[in-house]
């Protein structure tokens, strides 16, 4: 026997497999390191934000929520209640003008365009998601809010005026309304793909057999499909909500950034996200500060809810395609 | 083919006339959804191009922003001190985001029991819905604050937005990279890390290039986690990444504001250069994503 098969063989083989490497060691320890910071970035977040913020919690407390104010008697009373009102409306009416648009193109795509069709139409609407929402709102503010003053708005006004929404004519560019449709831009997109790719994981064997049973296209959609991946729907409906409650820029582009709670669309308002944006250029005091960090932790609570229960569905839908 | 009598009449009775009235109401519902989707892209592209064309010239991309009291010929100005501040805030967060995020995806990949794998994905799924604005908010406090704004902070803000993507497209990559190869090299006696290395790495350069190629096409288009980072620049070319610098989002964002109709066509101009940017590098993340799947997949 020579020395080397000895070497492989041997006591020595078993030996050298549980040596040392200080290579490897360092390869865990670096890439360990690195894989821990999403997590440490998310409790340094949560810290440092809750920190700046905690002034402005001590002095007003969860009434916070449920005061109407930004700066009022000199620069000593802030609230979030009006921004509250812009983001729910704003976000829940572009969610509601998504969801049905949302959906039917990703039927289009997945079960009723030809493969030519599909390979041209799915990438442009990835690009609509790729546009920056500062070139959106900056046509939002140039070509859309113009469009919703001058056509849009007083139609609207004229033939729905007795919905308390449309219940006044707007005045100028900047409105809701125009905020709620450069939402819907936004989402739509990101609505779709994951849409998209859910309905093209319903096993097709189910869908043969609706078929065979003589169900039409849209029945087997409702009957098969969409009970199929319902959770998955609810995952994308959450991104799609999160997506619209956290964007800044296009929103306070459009929106006209005014405190006030107005039933019509067509009046000015502000959400929590374009509140942080429009005060850029600096706060005066130091409570101002802790009062406009307190709205991004309004939104950091909002936003952790929301991904960690759609991840969580996300995840559950999945690990059941594996199962299968 | 006999006693067919039922059928026939199933198909004419006046339920199934419904029922496929429905059905095709549904159809061209969706058909219409999605030409909606292709309009809405086609007028907000095609506005952007039509009235930043006229914007685009040499002085454009060479000149900085002018100061124009009102009276004479105006003089002529450009962005080329946001194009030069957007390189650098960019080029630095992509030098913090990939390592990061190629370390995280081997981590992830390779070495990480399942579990604990699976935990830190959902933490890095989770810091990936956290609005920019927010992520903006974040770096103002924690660095900002009492120091001032700098290009470097930006590019912190931004980083913390691209690892994620980088992370999940390299790892998308690592999974197809066939055991086979790790066992070939592991066999050959090379260590772990050598194997990871210098094996499966370089398998995974097209994902790793596709994720940075993405994350920088969205990045380069954010503007909310400049606000608070890099907002109050000098109008004037700044190499200093010590010091706040001027970018094209936030250039659009102020002049956007303004009324003067010339800085809103050089507005649109730079939203042209922005979404030209990003289209190029869809396009090349694509292709890139395309070969290295193939590649892998398909054995060559």
């Amino acid at each position: 026997m020579s020395v080397a098969q000895e070497r492989a063989t041997g006591p020595a083989a078993l030996q050298r497999r549980g040596r040392f490497r200080p290579g490897d060691a360092i390869l865990y320890v670096v890439a360990c390191a690195a894989a821990l910071t999403g997590v440490v970035l998310l409790a340094l977040i949560t810290r440092e934000v809750l920190t700046e913020a905690w002034p402005a919690m001590q002095k007003f407390g969860l009434g916070f929520l449920t005061t109407q104010a930004w700066g009022d008697h000199h620069n000593t009373l802030f609230g979030a209640k009006s921004f509250i009102y812009g983001t729910v409306v704003t976000s829940f009416g572009a969610l509601l003008i998504a969801t049905p648009i949302s959906l039917a193109i990703a039927l289009f795509l997945s079960e009723l365009a030809p493969r030519w069709i599909r390979r041209v139409v799915a990438p442009l609407i990835e690009l609509l998601a790729a546009i920056p929402s500062v070139v959106l709102g900056l046509w939002g503010i140039l070509v859309l809010g113009p469009f919703v003053t001058g056509t849009l708005g007083p139609g609207l006004h004229g033939t729905l005026g007795w919905l308390p929404i449309f219940s006044t004519e707007p005045t100028v560019g900047s409105n809701m309304f125009a905020a709620i449709l450069i939402l819907t831009v936004m989402i739509i997109p990101i609505v779709s793909s994951i849409c998209r790719e859910l309905f093209a994981s319903v096993p097709q064997e189910l869908k043969d057999g609706a078929l065979a049973l003589g169900a039409t296209r849209w029945e087997v959609v409702r009957g098969v499909v969409f009970p199929y991946a319902r959770a998955g729907i609810a995952a994308a409906l959450i991104l799609g909500l999160g997506r619209a409650v956290g964007e800044a820029i296009a929103v306070t582009q459009v929106i006209g950034s005014r405190v006030a709670i107005n039933s019509s669309l067509f009046e000015q308002g502000d959400t929590l996200a374009s509140r942080i944006a429009g005060q850029y250029q600096g706060a005066d005091t130091a409570l101002q500060i802790a009062s406009l960090v307190y709205l991004a932790v309004i939104l950091l609570v909002f936003s952790l809810i929301a991904n960690l229960a759609a991840q969580l569905i996300v995840r559950r839908v999945a690990g059941r395609h594996q199962i299968r | 083919m006999s006693a067919q009598a039922p059928t026939a009449d199933l198909f004419r009775s006046e339920r199934m006339r419904r029922r496929r009235i429905v059905n095709w109401i549904v159809e061209g519902a969706a058909t219409v959804a999605a030409l909606l989707a292709v309009a809405v892209l086609v007028i907000v592209v095609g506005s952007v191009v039509s009235r930043g064309w006229g914007a685009l010239n040499l002085d454009f991309f060479t000149k900085t922003p002018a100061l124009y009291s009102g009276f004479g010929p105006r003089p002529a100005s450009g962005i080329a001190n946001a194009i030069i501040g957007t390189l650098i805030i960019i080029g630095i967060a992509l030098l913090m985001a990939l390592p990061v995020g190629i370390l995280t995806a081997i981590y992830l990949n390779e070495l990480a029991p399942r579990r604990l794998a699976g935990v830190l994905t959902l933490a890095f799924d989770v810091l990936n819905g956290i609005p920019a604005i927010v992520l903006g908010i974040f770096v103002f406090v924690f660095v900002v604050v009492g120091h001032g704004q700098a290009a470097w902070k930006a590019s912190f803000a931004l980083a913390i937005l691209m690892v994620p993507m980088i992370a999940r497209s390299t790892q998308e990559v690592l999974a197809l990279v066939p055991v086979s190869m790790r066992e070939a090299s592991l066999a050959l006696g090379a260590a772990k890390w050598r194997t990871t290395l210098s094996v499966v790495l370089p398998q995974a350069v097209g994902g790793i290039v596709t994720g940075a190629t993405l994350a920088t096409a969205r990045a380069a288009g954010e503007t909310a986690p400049l606000l608070f980072t890099s907002a109050l620049y000098s109008d004037s070319i700044s190499y200093d990444p010590r010091q706040p610098v001027a970018s094209i989002p936030m250039f659009i964002f102020t002049s956007a504001e303004q009324a003067d109709p010339v800085l809103h066509q050089q507005a649109w101009g730079a939203a042209a250069v922005l979404i030209g940017i990003i289209l190029i590098a869809s396009l090349i993340a694509r292709w890139f994503a395309d070969r290295s799947v193939r590649r892998l997949k398909g054995e060559r």
